[in-house]
Formats: structure tokens, sequence, C-alpha cells
């Protein structure tokens, strides 16, 4: 089995190889892939769009349609996560532990005793010993802010430098998950529901295709953002700027959705308990 | 043997993709283990977006970012002077695709796991023969 395997992966390696003499070398700038359409896009971004990041224009206006359809795979990759592994549990009276925090005090509670109210004092903790990192959570405080607003700032920027929906909706969740690592899954419930994170990965998707369905209603294409002008302000060619904006914020609440809600279902198995 | 070498010299970058290729495949076949599996493939998209990425680049080329992009607008663009950006847009969302469909894979994995209480192919196969 192994050396039939192994065969067929040298069989490959080597039809690839045998290939690569009619590839172009390594930094060529007459490469057939940069001769067809990419010179265009380089040449025509400012007057078209007025965008000066010519991955942006290329990713939300020239191949609009394709970044559409990749932002509703990741909708759909979160939903079929949720799917397959969420698992709700009736709520019944067990035994439960909480800690309270200030002292650091496991309590008990039997069945039918008087469950604390959901606040800070008191945590909810699924095993006897867990440790109370006081130092992980204090940097996680720290750091998580300033990671959002990091988050923001990609995403706003998206037109003059590197960045966009999808680096920036990446980084948001990013911190959400490092204050899910460092607290627990219930305290990030607290601050994003799972409900909430469903209905903006959904939000996402529908901001981006209702403003393709926007520029048919005001007498253009799909995602011919031009069209809009009249709505936005200001010539079609900023309008096709604003358009792009529009459509990373939705990229960008999709993807950060999307990767939060990815977490809170692997890390805890679909429990939605107290997670890693 | 020499035009091995100057192969080798100017498309190094075609190796290093077909050498992660060959690992990703491998792992994928002769892995018994799902979660080694996942990792294998995982392995084969780093090389495509290693070879998507690896085409775009230009000797003595820019960031595909229009230096100046305001305010001039008599300022020509030579599509020579910037990277080509195309296989950026395509691996950019490829990479946040790839990290998305890394969860199914896993969410499928644990759920194998709770049904079978093993993450091995043969022990799967055997516990599905024997129910």
């Amino acid at each position: 089995m192994k050396t039939i395997a192994l065969l067929t992966v040298l069989a490959i390696g080597a039809f690839l190889l045998y290939g690569t003499p009619e590839f172009p070398a390594w930094g060529d700038p007459q490469a057939p892939a940069a001769l067809h359409v990419s010179p265009y896009y380089i040449e025509h971004t400012i007057e078209d769009t007025a965008v000066p990041n010519v991955v942006t224009s290329v990713l939300a206006d020239y191949r609009g349609y394709d970044t559409m359809f990749e932002t509703s795979v990741i909708f759909a990759a979160g939903l079929a996560c949720l799917m397959l592994l969420r698992r709700y549990q009736p709520k019944t009276q067990e035994t439960r532990l909480y800690r309270h925090v200030p002292t650091g005090i496991t309590l008990r509670i039997a069945q039918g005793g008087k469950i604390p109210e959901a606040s800070d004092e008191f945590e909810r903790i699924d095993s006897q010993w867990v440790p109370y990192d006081l130092i992980v959570k204090l940097t996680a405080r720290l750091i998580v802010p300033f990671a959002q607003l990091f988050a923001l700032y990609v995403i706003a920027h998206g037109h003059h430098s590197p960045g966009g929906g999808f680096q920036g909706g990446v980084i948001y969740g990013a911190a959400l998950i490092l204050y899910a690592v460092s607290f627990d899954l219930r305290s990030t419930f607290r601050r994003l529901s799972e409900r909430t994170a469903i209905l903006l990965s959904a939000a996402g998707v529908l901001i981006y295709a209702s403003t393709g369905f926007l520029c048919m209603l005001m007498g253009g294409n799909f995602l011919d953002y031009g069209y809009l002008a009249p709505l936005l302000g200001g010539d079609p060619v900023m309008a096709r700027s604003h358009g792009i904006f529009i459509v990373e914020i939705g990229v960008g609440m999709a993807v950060m959705a999307v990767m939060v809600s990815l977490y809170y279902n692997l890390a805890s198995a679909g429990r939605h308990d107290e997670g890693l | 043997m020499e035009d091995l070498a100057a192969n080798f010299l100017t498309k190094y970058n075609y190796w290093a993709f077909i050498a992660l290729v060959m690992i990703g495949f491998y792992a994928m076949i002769v892995k018994r283990n799902l979660v080694k599996k996942i990792v294998g493939m995982n392995i084969l998209q780093t090389a495509v977006i290693l070879f998507y990425v690896s085409i775009g680049a230009k000797r003595d080329a820019d960031l595909p970012i229009i230096a100046h992009g305001h305010g001039s607008a008599s300022h020509a663009v030579h599509a020579a002077d910037y990277i080509n950006p195309l296989p950026h847009v395509l691996m950019l969302t490829a990479i946040v695709v790839s990290v998305a469909t890394l969860g199914v894979a896993i969410a499928l994995a644990i759920k194998i796991y709770r049904q079978y209480g093993t993450l091995e192919e043969d022990e799967i196969g055997e516990r599905i023969r024997n129910a």
C-alpha cells in the first residue's frame, strides 16, 4: 500500500517537474500571467475606481462576482460547522460549580439550589479546579481593544494600503478568539452571542448581495457601483470607490462572524460550555 | 546536468511547490489518521497558494498600490512597475476559504470521533463492519 502510494506521489512529482521548463522563470515581467488582464487592472484602476490599491479594486469591483460567492462559501462553511456539531441540551437542574471571583472560592450548587445571577462576580466553571490566570486575562484585556481597533483600521484603509474586508475581518475574529481563549466561552457569549454571530455573518453576505441588486435597481449591471452615484453623491468614479467600501464592510462582518462561530463550535465540540 | 541546475536556479519556486504537493499528497493517501489527512490537505493548499503568489512576482517591481495615485491625473502608470495583483486577489480569498473549509473538516472529524470513538481509518472501518 505504502509503496504504491509512494510511486503515485513520485509519478505526480515527476510529471510536474517535467512541465517546469515550459514555465516562466521566477520574477519574469513577460510571464504569460502578467500579460493579459493584469496590465489593464494596474493602468486603469485610478481612472475607473479611484482606488490606488489594485488588489482591493480587483477584489471588490473587477472580480466582484467571485468575491461575493467566496463570501457565501465562508458563510456556508460556518453554517455547516454549526449544523454538524451543535448539540442542544435541555435545561436540567444538575449540580453546577461556580467560582466567586474576588475570593477565589468554588461553590457547588446542588440540584434545586439557588443559582447566582449572571455577573462578573460569579463565574460558572465545569470542573472542580480551573486555574484563574490573572496575568493572561489582564494581558488579553489590554490587547483585545487595540486588536479590534486595528482590525477596523485595516478594513477602512484597504483602499490605500494592504488590507480590506477579509484581512480586517480575520483580525477582528482573532481578537474575539483571544478573548475567548484567555477568559472562557461563556463570558465571550455575553459580549457576542451565538445568535448575533450567525445573524452578523448572514447580514454581511446580505449587504454584499443587496448592493449588487441596488445597482440593478438603479439601471446598471449587478455590482456595477457606478450607477450608485445619485445615492452616494459625487461622480460615478467616486461612487465605485464608495461601493467597494460598502462591500468590504459586508465581507468584514461575514468573515469575522464566521471565524468566531467556527471557534465557538469547534472549541466546545458544539456544547457551548466553558470551552478550551 | 547543467540544464537541470539552470532550471533549478531560475525556477526554484516551482520546485518548492512540487515538493509541498508531494508531501501533501503522500500524507493524504498514506496516513491512516484523519487529522493527519487534514494536515496533508492543508499542506497541499499551501502549495497551491505558493504557486499562485510566486507567479505574480516581477523583477524590480513594487507592491500593487499605485504610488501618487491621487492629485496627478497625467501621471502615467506602467504595468511593469507593479507586481501582478491578480494572483494575490485569488489567494487572498482562497486563504480565508481554506480556513473555513478546515473548520468544516475538523467538525466532521469531531462528529466521526463521537460516533466511533476513534480517528484511525482501519478501526472505523472495522467498527462499521461489525455494527
